[in-house]
This record gives structure tokens, C-alpha cells and sequence, in this order.
């Protein structure tokens, strides 16, 4: 593999509460490729989401090590919901990562609207996200979040609050707009079908404390490696059930 | 959606709208004229005694009198000004404080019991000490108005701060926000409908601060007037200053929602 543009080693978080402390992930370690699309899978509650949060910055690993091959590095953060602000129009609400970041100049609100009118916001920049559709909304809130130019994406279940017909189209929009913005990204989900459509390498988690129990390199034989066209792929089903019998899930 | 061909069913929609806004209007109308000349007509019949209840045209006298004896505008004004400088200091007072004790927790946790005893202390208790303070005047009468609208003010901007969805304020953090960013981008307009609560709410006890103030203290204002009118058992005067003062109050309060309007566009 080449430099990695994200090593992690030996990650450890500890909870801390006033009954006590739990151990929610132990040892995590795992090199990150340019322009690799990694997913985290795990049974719920395992941690998965706080690997991202400590990954983002958000809070601090107990021990362990995370470095960037770019100390400039940016990073974008999607969350479960778009959590577009509702006093802002799709447009201002793109611009609110530039705004923080004191980064909102002519040139960067420009490529920020070219983002909107490529990905067919076009028509509802002036519009408030009350206005807009759960899967446009949810399209606006990548926008948002590849205004800011990032190298690296975070996102955590991005599309699980969607419904189902929803999430598969919107799973196939996001993906190839990540792809043609030629992105890394680490994703967390429990949506075994979106995770093998999308992913390079799958990251099985184990229950909490998170371990990793296995890495999957997804290798599918399909045309235009669309999301749609990957669950179609021969391969897709031996990938399924093998995850899913490493997930271990209990009812 | 700007289409002109409604269907029959629309326009009759449309229709029985406005039917039941008009019968709202005109129901409203109704009642009070229905008021007025039932009052009316009740003075000048004897069956109520005027002296005591005043009577429509007595207000209207009154209220001629007060304006060509030009001291109409001078009680307004001064029952006006004092409230909108109450107001406006228990507004900026109060946020001022929402915002410190959301910046510091500690500092809301320290503070949590003495906002409680202060909410439930019937200020009007305080009326003699702030004459003692401050002076017989329209000082102590702006400080009665900031008292009682203050804790209000500040539980309800603060309880609206707090209420801002963590999600939200999780996602500017991933942008890299500082504190103040978090405020400024997120908490203060997120709660902009909670502030605007708060305020009409607000509005409200900054006039029951200043007509108890001048009830207190005063030489002029409506507070005064009705206070006056009372003594010398001119009911007429204390009639038309309550009629007066609702109307005020009235105005205030369409003012506020017209900025509670143009602060949420998105509502």
C-alpha cells in the first residue's frame, strides 16, 4: 500500500461516569489509503460512531495514536441527519462550514455554489430546507460538507434516517459524488448492503469493548463500480453472509 | 404551483376560509359594540350607578378633556417610555445573563437556587426597599419593571439555549467552532423563537411593573392617573386611563410579533 493518509495505532477510549467507567474501544489500528472508501460495521452500540468522533476531533482517545500524512489535513463530518438550519437557505447553509472556518471568500463560496449546481440543487439554492426533500436534503448536507474542500470523510450512518426507497437512492448519488470527488472515507453503519455496495475494505467490529474482529477487501466484478451496479455483483452474497455471520448477531 | 385554473372544489375551500375568518371579525366587532351599548344604555337607564361604573360617553368626555388639556400625551408618554426603557434593559439584562450562564455551566449550577427563590418572590415586595434605593421617581419606577420581568426573561432565553438540538451544535464543532461561533451560529438563532416568547411575555409584566411602580410613586403616567381617579372617585378617569393603557398595550404587543415576523422568515 502506499503512504497512508490516515494511520490510527492502538486507539483506546474509556468512558468515564460517576457508577463507573467502561472500555469502549481497545486497540484499534488501521492504515488508511488515498481515495479508499472504508466502513465500519459492528453491532450496535459497539462504538463504531465514537471512533469517528475521536477521529474528527470531537473527543479525545484515551490513549493510543492518530496520524494524518498532512498536518494541514481537512476533514468533513456527515452526520445520521442532515441538520441543515433551518433559519439558513440551502446556500447559506453550504456556506456554513466556510464561515467557521474564516475560509469564506469569493473564490471558495463560488466552488461551493458550482458544488450546489452540479449535484442539481441549482434551482433551490434561495429555498429554506423545510422546502426540500429528505433525500435532497440530505444531498445538501454533503454539499455542506465538501464545501469546506476536505480530504478525509467522516460519516456516521448518513443515510439511516431515510427511508428505505430513499436511502438507496440517495446511497447510490452519495457514493459517486464521493467517488468523482475522488475522496477518502471512513463510514460507520449497520446496513450490511450499503456497506459492501460502497466499501474497499469493511472493518468488522466486535461487541463493546470494539475490537477489530475482521478486515474484508471487497473486490466486486461489476461494470461502472456504481453502488447499484455492486449489489448486483456475483460476489456481493458470499460477502453478505460472510460479514454477517462474523457480526454475530443475537436476538 | 402559480396556477391560475383552480379547481371548483379549491375556490370553494378557499371560500369557506374566508367565511370563517370574516365570522371570526365580525363576531369580535359584535361583542364589543354589543358592550359598549349595553353599557351605555344600562348608565343612562340606572340600572348600574354611573358614578361608580362610568359610562361610555363620560370616557369619551374624559378623554377629550385630557387631550385639549394637552396632559393626555404627557401620561401616555411617560407610562410608555418607562416601559419600553424597562423592557428593552430586562431584555438585554436578561439574554446578557441567558448567555453567561450557558457559556459557563458552573456558573448556572452556582446560580440555579437563587433563580429559583428570585422567580417565586412576588417582587412587588421589593416596592418599598427600591423607594428607599433609588428615590421616589421614574427611576424607581423603570428598576420595579426590570424586577419583575427580569428572572423570566432569563429562565426563558436560557431554557431556550439549552434546548438548541445537541446535534447541531456537535456538527459546527466538526467544522472546527469556537465557543463564540457555537453562539453566534447556532445557539442565538436557534432560539430566536424562544426569545421572541420570552419577550411577548415580557412585554406583559414590564407593563404590570411599571402601573404598580406608579401606583407606588408617581407623578404622572396612566399608573398615576387611575391612582388619582380612584381617590377623588373620578371613575371616568380611571376608565378612560385603563382603556387607554389596553390600547397601548395592544400596540406594543403587535410590534413585537411584527419582529418576531421578521426575525423567522422560515416559520
Amino acid at each position: 500500500m502506499p503512504t497512508p493518509v490516515l494511520s490510527i495505532e492502538k486507539l483506546t477510549k474509556i468512558y468515564h461516569s460517576l457508577n463507573g467507567e467502561t472500555l469502549a474501544i481497545k486497540d484499534f489500528t488501521l492504515d488508511i489509503g488515498e481515495g479508499e472508501f472504508i466502513v465500519i460495521v459492528g453491532p450496535s452500540g459497539c462504538g463504531k460512531t465514537t471512533v469517528l468522533s475521536i477521529l474528527a476531533g470531537l473527543l479525545f482517545p484515551s490513549s493510543g495514536l492518530i496520524k494524518y500524512s498532512n498536518d494541514e489535513v481537512t476533514l468533513g463530518y456527515m452526520l445520521q441527519d442532515d441538520h441543515l438550519f433551518p433559519w439558513r437557505t440551502i446556500l447559506d447553509n453550504v456556506y456554513l462550514g466556510l464561515e467557521i472556518q474564516n475560509r469564506a471568500t469569493t473564490e471558495n463560496k463560488r466552488r461551493a455554489e458550482l458544488l450546489i449546481e452540479t449535484y442539481g440543487l441549482g434551482k433551490f439554492k434561495q429555498h429554506y430546507p423545510a422546502q426540500l426533500s429528505g433525500g435532497m436534503r440530505q444531498r445538501a448536507a454533503l454539499i455542506r460538507t465538501l464545501a469546506i474542500n476536505p480530504e478525509i470523510l467522516l460519516l456516521d450512518e448518513p443515510f439511516s434516517a431515510l427511508d428505505y426507497q430513499t436511502r438507496m437512492a440517495v446511497t447510490d448519488d452519495i457514493g459517486s459524488i464521493i467517488k468523482k470527488e475522488k475522496k477518502t472515507a471512513i463510514m460507520v453503519t449497520h446496513d450490511l448492503t450499503e456497506a459492501i455496495s460502497l466499501a474497499n475494505r469493511i472493518i468488522v467490529l466486535t461487541k463493546r469493548p470494539a475490537v477489530i474482529k475482521q478486515i474484508f477487501d471487497i473486490k466486486l466484478t461489476s461494470t461502472d463500480h456504481s453502488p447499484t451496479q455492486n449489489r448486483n455483483a456475483p460476489e456481493f452474497m458470499n460477502y453478505y453472509n460472510e460479514i454477517w455471520k462474523e457480526l454475530d448477531v443475537h436476538v | 404551483m402559480s396556477e391560475k385554473n383552480f379547481s371548483k372544489e379549491h375556490e370553494q375551500y378557499i371560500k369557506k376560509l374566508k367565511t370563517n375568518r370574516f365570522n371570526v371579525i365580525a363576531t369580535r366587532t359584535i361583542l364589543l359594540v354589543f358592550f359598549i351599548i349595553f353599557w351605555e344604555v344600562a348608565a343612562e337607564l340606572q340600572w348600574i350607578d354611573s358614578f361608580i361604573t362610568s359610562q361610555p360617553t363620560r370616557v369619551l368626555k374624559t378623554l377629550v378633556n385630557l387631550f385639549t388639556e394637552g396632559t393626555l400625551f404627557k401620561h401616555l408618554f411617560t407610562t410608555v417610555l418607562e416601559t419600553i426603557i424597562g423592557f428593552t434593559t430586562s431584555t438585554i439584562l436578561g439574554t446578557v445573563i441567558a448567555i453567561i450562564l450557558w457559556w459557563s455551566p458552573f456558573i448556572s449550577k452556582v446560580a440555579d437556587p437563587y433563580l429559583v427563590v428570585l422567580n417565586s418572590l412576588p417582587k412587588v415586595a421589593l416596592g418599598p426597599i427600591i423607594l428607599v434605593w433609588v428615590g421616589a421617581g421614574p427611576v424607581a419606577i423603570i428598576v420595579m419593571a426590570v424586577l419583575i420581568s427580569l428572572v423570566v426573561t432569563i429562565s426563558g432565553v436560557y431554557s431556550g439555549f439549552t434546548d438548541v438540538d445537541e446535534a447541531k451544535i456537535t456538527l459546527v464543532k466538526t467544522f472546527g467552532a469556537t465557543k463564540l461561533q457555537i453562539l453566534t451560529k447556532v445557539v442565538l438563532p436557534a432560539s430566536y423563537p424562544t426569545i421572541t416568547n420570552a419577550l411577548k411575555i415580557n412585554v406583559g409584566l414590564s407593563w404590570v411593573g411599571v402601573i404598580m411602580g406608579e401606583f407606588l410613586v408617581s407623578k404622572a403616567g396612566l399608573g398615576y392617573l387611575i391612582v388619582y381617579g380612584s381617590q377623588v372617585f373620578q371613575l371616568d378617569l380611571v376608565m378612560t386611563s385603563i382603556l387607554i393603557l389596553s390600547l397601548a398595550a395592544g400596540v406594543m404587543y403587535q410590534i413585537i410579533a411584527y419582529i418576531e415576523k421578521k426575525l423567522i422568515p422560515y416559520k
